[in-house]
C-alpha cells in the first residue's frame, strides 16, 4: 500500500518541490496551505507522515500538532516539522511538544526523503 | 465739640480696637489676621505722632528737613532681606523677647549688657511715650475748646485716663502667656488697623488742605513763594546742612531696626518669612504716601495761620478754622491711632525688656526656683503687667513735669540717637565674630554718656532753667566742651552733632576693646552662631559647646518651675524623640542644656535661663581653643555629613539611571534579536525555494517533464525577485530607522506625485482588472521627497491591489487640505482590515492573517517604511476603522 503523506506549508514554491519529490517516491501526496486546511484534511484522512511548518498563518504549526496528538485516530501519524526556525530553544520546543523528527529549512530533498523514510520504517 | 462727647467717641474707638484685637487674638490662624499686609502695616507703628503731627511743624518752620527721618527707612528695606530675616531666623530659633535678649545672647547671655540695654531704651523711650501723650492732651484741647490753641493747663484728667486704658489694653492682649516670644496678634492687627486709619485721614486732610482751601498745589506754591524765607524751606542750605542730612538719614535707618517696637512688630511679631518679600516695596510706599501732602499742609497752614499757633497742629486747626469739625475728629482720631500704636507696642515691648533683662535676673530668679510652676507664670504676668503700667505712668508724670516745652520733633530725635548706640554691637555683632561683650558694654556707655553730654543736659537745662551758659560757654568755660559744638563742630544740628560724636566714640570703642580684649567661650560660641547664621539651622541645637556634669532630672525640674509639668514633658519627649536619645538617659548633654535655655528664654530672658540652668549643672570651663575646635568639628562633621549625603544621592540617581539604559538596551537588544530573527525567516524562504527547486532540477537522472521544469524555473526567478527586493526593504527599513536617510526636500506638486505612483501600479491593475480612480485636480504644492512620497503611495496602491478581487476591484485616491496639513486617502474595497489587525499593521514584518489564501509575497516591511517616511516627515499615516467593506489608508504631510 502506497505511503500517505500531508504536506503543510504556506509557501507554494517549496510546496511544489515537495510535492514532486514525495510522489516520485510513490507517496499519495495531500497538500495543505495552512493549519486550517491540514485540520480539514486530517478530519477524513490518517496520513502515515504529516510534514509541517510551524509559521503559518490562521492555525500555526504549534496547534496542528496539537490536534494530531490529540487524536486517538491518528496515533500512528508521525509528524515531522519542516522550518526556518532553527534556534536550539525551537528545535527543543518543538521536539518536546511531540514532534516525531524536527528539520530545518533550507533543506535537503535526499535528506528530507531518507528522514521520512527512516522514520516510517 | 464738649469734652464729653469727645471722651465718649474716644471710648467708642478704643471699644472697637478693643473688638478687633480680641477677633485677631481668637482667629489667630486665619489668613486676614496673617498675611503681608497686616505686617508691613504694623511696621507702620513707625508713624507715630511725630509723624503725624510733627513733620507738618518742621515742614512749616525749617521746610523739607522732615524727610531724612523717613528717607532712612526706605534707604534700609532693600536690606531687610538679608539683614532682617537673619535676625528673624536666629531670635526664632532661640525664642527671642526683645532687642536687649537678643544683643545680650549675642554676646554669650550678658546679664549685664541685657540690663543695660534695658535701660538705655527705657531712658530713650519713656519721654517719647510721655510726648505720644502730650500729643493727645493737646489735641483734645483744640478740639474740644474749638479756638486756636492756647493752653496753660498742666494736669489734665482725660489724658491720664486714656494713659490707663492703653496700660489696660497693652496689659491686655500683651500679657496672655508668661511666654513673651509668643505671638501677640491681637496688638498686631489694631496696629495694622490703626496704620490704616491714619494714613488715609492724612491723606483726607492733605487733599482737603490742598484741593478745597486752596486750588491745588500750584496755587500753595505761588502763594508761599511770595512769603518772606521762602528760599530757606525748599533747599538743602550747602554742604554742612548736607551732613546734617547724611546723619539725620543714618538715625533713622538705624531706627527703623532698634526701635523696640519696631524690633517688636518686626521681629518678634513675624510669623512668615517671606513676607519681607512684599514689605520691602509696601513699606517705602506707605511713607511715600504719608508724606505726600506734609509740605502743603505745612505751606497751607503758614499761610492762614502766619507763625500765630503751633504749626504741629496745622491739620486739626485749618479744617476747625472753616467749621469743618467733622474734619477735624476725622483728623484727631488718625493722630489718635497713631499714638495707641506706637505707645501700646512700645509699652509691651520695654516691659518685656524690663521684666525679662532687668527683674527677673536681678532679683526674682530665686523665688522662682523655690515656686510652684503656676505661681510662677502668674508672677511672670504680673511682673510684666506692673512693668506696662509703671512705665506708661511714668511716661505721663514726665509728661505732666517736664514736657511742655518740648516740641515732639525735639524729643523723637533724642530718642533716636540713644536707641542709636546699641547700633555698634547689634550690627557689627551680626557679621563679626569678634566683636565682645566687654567691648559691647564700653562701647554703649560711652555713647550713651557723649550723647547725654551733647543733647539730653544742654536740652533739658535750657527747657527748664532757660538759661543758655552751658550751652553757650560749655563746662568750665571751656570752647571746646561746648555741648552743641564740641571740639569746635559748629555747623551741625544738635541731634546730628551728638550722633556724629556719639557714634563715633561707640564705634571706636567697640572695636578697640573687640580687638585687645577675649570673650569667654560662651560668648564666642553665641558669636559664632550668629554670625553664621546660614549653617545655623543645621547646626541647631548640638551648636553650643558645653562641657560638665548635668543631670535630666535636675533639668527637669528647673523646666517645670516654668513650664509646669505637662509641657515640660513634652518638650523633653519632642527632644528626645528629634536626636533619637532613649528617654530614661540621665546624663544631660550639650544639646538638651541648649535646649532647656532656649524653652526658659521666652519666660524669662536669656541671661536668666543661662543663670538657672547653670545653677543645677556642674559646667566645666572650656579654653577657647577647645571651643573653635569643637565648633570646627561640628561643622565639618556636617559637610561631611552633607557631602556624603549628596553623593549617596548622586550614586543612587547614577545606579538608577544605568537600570534604565541597561532596560532599554535589553529591550533594544530584544527587538533587534527579534527584528534579526525575522529577517533570517523572510530571508530563509526564498532561499529554500530555490535551494530545493535547483536540487529537483540538478537530478542527473532527470526524467523531469519539461513544463515542470518552466515551473520550477519560473519559481526560482519568482523567489529570487522576492529574496532582492526584500533585501532592498530592508536596507530601506534600517536607514529610515537610524535617520541616516535624508530626504531630499523640494517644491512638489501633490496632485503630479499622485499621478507618476499610480502610472507605476498601472500596468498591474489593468492585469487584474481593477480601475484607480483618481478625480482630483487641485495643485497643492508644497515640501516633500517626492521619491518617498510615490514610495508610500506605490506601497498604498500595491497593498490595495493585493487584497482586492480581480475584475470587482476599485481603488479611489483623494487629497485634501485640513488644519495646514494635506491629506491624501487610499480607499479600496477589498477585505479591509480586520479589528486584531488595527494596532499591528504598520510594525515591521507583520502580516496579516487575513491574507488572501495565497500568501501575498510582501516583505513585511512596506507599512512600516511607510510609518517612518511619513514621520520623518513631521506626517503622521494610520488606517481608518469604517463598517463599509474595504480599507481606507490615510497620510498627512505639513503643508508649509
Amino acid at each position: 500500500m502506497k505511503k500517505k503523506i500531508l504536506i503543510v506549508d504556506d509557501e507554494p514554491n517549496i510546496v511544489m518541490t515537495l510535492e514532486y519529490t514525495f510522489k516520485k517516491q510513490d507517496f499519495e501526496v495531500y497538500i495543505a496551505r495552512d493549519g486550517k486546511e491540514a485540520l480539514h484534511i486530517l478530519e477524513n484522512n490518517s496520513p502515515d507522515v504529516v510534514l509541517l511548518d510551524i509559521m503559518m498563518p490562521n492555525v500555526d504549526g504549534y496547534q496542528t500538532l496539537q490536534y494530531i496528538k490529540n487524536q486517538d485516530r491518528l496515533k500512528q501519524t508521525k509528524v515531522v516539522f519542516l522550518t526556518a526556525k532553527n534556534k536550539a530553544s525551537d528545535i527543543e520546543k518543538g521536539l518536546k511538544l511531540g514532534a516525531d523528527k524536527y528539520l530545518t529549512k533550507p533543506f535537503s530533498l535526499k535528506k528530507i526523503v531518507s528522514e521520512i523514510l527512516e522514520l516510517l520504517n | 465739640m464738649s469734652n464729653y462727647a469727645l471722651i465718649s467717641i474716644i471710648i467708642c474707638y478704643l471699644a472697637i480696637l478693643f473688638y478687633i484685637a480680641f477677633y485677631a487674638e481668637k482667629n489667630a490662624k486665619s489668613k486676614w489676621v496673617n498675611n503681608p499686609f497686616v505686617y508691613t502695616l504694623s511696621l507702620a507703628v513707625y508713624c507715630s505722632a511725630w509723624t503725624y503731627y510733627g513733620s507738618v511743624g518742621i515742614a512749616a518752620n525749617s521746610g523739607i528737613s522732615f524727610l531724612p527721618i523717613y528717607l532712612g527707612p526706605v534707604i534700609a528695606t532693600p536690606l531687610w532681606i538679608v539683614v532682617l530675616r537673619k535676625i528673624i531666623r536666629i531670635s526664632k530659633q532661640h525664642k527671642i523677647s526683645s532687642i536687649a535678649d537678643f544683643v545680650s545672647l549675642r554676646y554669650g547671655n550678658n546679664r549685664f549688657l541685657g540690663a543695660l540695654i534695658t535701660v538705655i531704651c527705657v531712658f530713650g523711650i519713656v519721654p517719647y511715650i510721655s510726648l505720644q501723650l502730650k500729643a493727645i492732651s493737646e489735641t483734645f484741647e483744640i478740639m474740644t475748646y474749638e479756638t486756636s490753641y492756647m493752653s496753660t493747663n498742666i494736669f489734665d484728667d482725660s489724658t491720664f485716663y486714656i494713659a490707663v486704658l492703653l496700660a489696660l489694653f497693652a496689659t491686655f492682649f500683651g500679657t496672655q502667656t508668661s511666654d513673651a516670644s509668643e505671638k501677640h496678634r491681637g496688638i498686631v492687627v489694631s496696629v495694622a488697623f490703626e496704620s490704616i486709619l491714619k494714613l488715609l485721614f492724612f491723606l483726607i486732610i492733605g487733599i482737603y488742605v490742598t484741593y478745597f482751601l486752596f486750588d491745588g498745589t500750584s496755587d500753595i506754591y505761588n502763594k508761599i513763594s511770595l512769603t518772606p524765607n521762602f528760599e530757606s524751606l525748599t533747599k538743602i542750605n550747602g554742604l554742612e546742612a548736607g551732613f546734617d542730612w547724611f546723619f539725620m538719614m543714618m538715625i533713622s535707618f538705624i531706627a527703623i531696626f532698634l526701635l523696640p517696637r519696631q524690633f517688636q512688630l518686626s521681629v518678634i511679631e513675624n510669623t512668615r518669612e517671606k513676607y519681607l518679600k512684599q514689605a520691602i516695596w509696601m513699606f517705602p510706599l506707605y511713607l511715600l504716601l504719608f508724606n505726600i501732602f506734609v509740605i502743603f499742609i505745612a505751606w497751607g497752614g503758614k499761610l492762614s495761620f502766619g507763625n500765630s499757633v503751633n504749626a504741629e497742629y496745622f491739620t486739626l486747626l485749618l479744617p476747625l478754622q472753616n467749621n469743618h469739625v467733622f474734619l477735624a475728629l476725622l483728623v484727631f482720631l488718625g493722630g489718635f491711632s497713631a499714638v495707641i500704636s506706637m505707645v501700646i507696642v512700645s509699652t509691651l515691648a520695654l516691659s518685656t525688656m524690663v521684666s525679662n533683662n532687668l527683674i527677673i535676673p536681678y532679683g526674682f530668679l530665686d523665688k522662682f526656683i523655690k515656686g510652684q510652676p503656676e505661681k510662677n507664670s502668674k508672677y511672670i504676668k504680673n511682673i510684666r503687667r506692673i512693668s506696662i503700667f509703671i512705665i506708661i505712668i511714668t511716661a505721663y508724670i514726665f509728661y505732666i513735669n517736664f514736657s511742655i516745652e518740648l516740641s515732639l520733633y525735639s524729643i523723637g530725635l533724642m530718642s533716636f540717637v540713644i536707641i542709636s548706640q546699641l547700633a555698634p554691637s547689634f550690627f557689627v555683632g551680626l557679621f563679626w565674630n569678634r566683636g565682645s561683650s566687654k567691648a559691647s558694654i564700653i562701647g554703649i556707655l560711652v555713647g550713651f554718656f557723649i550723647t547725654v553730654y551733647t543733647l539730653v543736659l544742654p536740652f533739658t537745662i535750657e527747657a527748664f532753667t532757660g538759661i543758655h551758659d552751658f550751652t553757650d560757654h560749655g563746662l568750665f568755660n571751656i570752647a571746646a566742651l561746648k555741648p552743641y559744638a564740641l571740639f569746635g563742630i559748629d555747623f551741625l544740628s544738635p541731634p546730628a552733632h551728638a550722633f556724629f560724636w556719639s557714634m563715633s566714640a561707640n564705634v571706636l570703642c567697640y572695636l578697640i576693646f573687640s580687638l585687645t580684649s577675649k570673650g569667654n567661650y560662651r560668648e564666642r560660641n553665641y558669636a559664632e552662631m550668629f554670625v553664621d547664621s546660614r549653617n545655623y539651622s543645621s547646626l541647631q541645637d548640638s551648636a553650643l559647646v558645653w562641657k560638665g556634669e548635668a543631670y535630666v532630672s535636675d533639668i527637669k525640674n528647673v523646666l517645670n518651675k516654668f513650664l509646669g509639668e505637662e509641657r515640660a514633658q513634652r518638650a523633653l519627649n519632642l527632644f528626645f524623640l528629634k536626636y533619637k536619645i532613649p528617654p530614661n538617659t540621665q546624663m544631660a548633654d550639650a544639646r538638651l542644656i541648649n535646649f532647656s535655655e532656649k524653652l526658659l528664654t521666652g519666660s524669662i530672658g536669656s541671661a536668666s535661663a543661662k543663670i538657672l540652668i547653670a545653677s543645677v549643672v556642674k559646667e566645666e570651663q572650656i579654653s577657647l581653643i577647645e571651643v573653635l575646635k569643637i565648633l570646627e568639628e561640628s561643622k565639618e562633621t556636617i559637610a561631611n555629613n552633607k557631602i556624603l549625603r549628596e553623593k549617596s544621592e548622586e550614586l543612587s540617581n547614577l545606579a538608577l539611571k544605568l537600570k534604565q539604559a541597561n532596560e532599554e538596551l535589553i529591550s533594544k537588544d530584544k527587538q533587534k534579536d527579534e527584528f534579526l530573527d525575522t529577517v533570517a525567516h523572510e530571508l530563509k524562504t526564498p532561499i529554500t525555494g530555490i535551494r530545493a527547486s535547483t536540487e529537483l532540477l540538478m537530478d542527473e537522472d532527470n526524467d523531469m517533464p519539461s513544463e515542470i521544469k518552466a515551473q520550477f524555473l519560473s519559481n526560482m526567478l519568482n523567489d529570487s525577485d522576492r529574496l532582492s527586493r526584500l533585501i532592498n526593504n530592508i536596507l530601506d527599513f534600517e536607514k529610515l530607522s537610524k535617520g541616516k536617510h535624508e530626504l531630499n526636500i523640494k517644491q512638489n506638486n501633490i496632485k503630479i506625485t499622485i499621478k507618476q505612483a499610480i502610472s507605476s501600479v498601472q500596468q498591474l491593475a489593468i492585469n487584474k482588472g481593477i480601475a484607480i480612480i483618481n478625480d482630483n485636480l487641485v495643485d497643492f504644492v508644497f515640501s516633500y521627497d517626492e521619491d518617498r512620497i510615490v514610495q508610500v503611495l506605490t506601497n498604498l496602491l500595491s497593498n490595495a491591489l493585493k487584497f482586492t478581487e480581480p475584475n470587482k476591484g476599485k481603488i479611489t485616491i483623494e487629497y485634501k487640505m485640513i488644519n495646514n496639513f494635506v491629506e491624501v486617502y487610499v480607499i479600496d474595497n477589498g477585505k479591509g482590515i480586520p479589528d486584531e489587525d488595527f494596532e499591528y499593521i504598520f510594525d515591521k514584518f507583520y502580516q496579516s492573517k487575513n491574507q488572501n489564501t495565497i500568501k501575498p509575497h510582501g516583505s513585511g516591511l512596506g507599512l512600516a517604511i511607510c510609518k517612518q517616511i511619513l514621520e520623518q516627515h513631521h506626517g503622521k499615516i494610520w488606517a481608518k476603522k469604517s463598517n463599509k467593506n474595504g480599507a481606507t489608508f490615510v497620510f498627512k504631510l505639513p503643508f508649509m
